[in-house]
């Protein structure tokens, strides 16, 4: 068992057309940074040059927004779900 | 070109009515949509999602409503093709928050204008920072 990564259509370019990649347990972090070192291509979008969670991605695990829960500390076992969604924002100002 | 069933047109509309005095937002699921620009797509699903901006001049899509629909669309063999949302005081056409922030070159951008009595729907792609209208059908069904 791993962790199931779920990749957006926009992000799929860098990871050979791949909807879904398999990642090893930890926490977010390690496994946005896993992502990161095999496709580099997506570095940029995930995390900033900081080291946090680029503000135009939402990252869940199963059902859960990880900004509202321990951002990128959050838990990641085997089995989990972990979801990658460009935000979706916008407006006049 | 964006075709939309007349039910998914009236619930966009009454959504962002809703809405007021903040701008309304949603998402719109299809076919899973194509990368030429010329190629037509039905919305034939539309989800209205909370504006987690809550806000008259900024949308954010619910980030959590974000992921059912997601979810919803493909569980349904579709995929989500756009977004839409409502700018209350000025006419259907990005704002350069708006570009700036379109992630999709392939995602329809829908815009409901409330400033004048009647609502005023146009449908956009923005392509690497460029807008480009496109026509927009309602279906009778």
């Amino acid at each position: 068992m791993a962790v199931a990564v779920r990749i957006p259509t926009v992000l799929r370019v860098h990871a050979g057309g791949r909807s879904t990649l398999d990642a090893e347990p930890g926490t977010v972090g390690d496994v946005l940074r896993q992502l990161s070192d095999h496709y580099p291509g997506m570095a940029g979008q995930l995390l900033t040059q900081e080291g946090e969670l680029h503000r135009f991605v939402n990252v869940y695990v199963n059902d859960d927004d990880v900004r509202y829960m321990e951002r990128l500390d959050t838990k990641v076992s085997d089995g989990d779900v972990l979801s990658i969604l460009p935000a979706v924002a916008g407006g006049v100002a | 070109m964006l075709r939309l069933p007349g039910p998914v047109y009236r619930q966009m509309v009454a959504h962002c009515i809703d809405g007021l005095p903040d701008e309304a937002c949603g998402l719109l699921a299809g076919e899973p949509p194509s990368s030429q620009l010329s190629s037509p797509t039905t919305a034939t699903k539309c989800y209205p999602t909370a504006n987690a901006a809550r806000s008259a001049r900024l949308y954010e899509v619910d980030s959590r409503d974000l992921l059912r629909a997601d979810r919803d669309a493909e569980q349904n063999g579709l995929a989500l093709v756009g977004v839409f949302h409502s700018h209350t005081h000025t006419a259907a056409y990005p704002s350069p928050t708006d570009v700036a922030q379109a992630p999709d070159p392939a995602w329809h951008y829908v815009l409901v204008s409330l400033r004048d009595a009647e609502a005023v729907l146009r449908s956009y792609r923005i392509v690497e920072g460029n807008i480009l209208e496109e026509p927009v059908v309602v279906l009778d069904h």
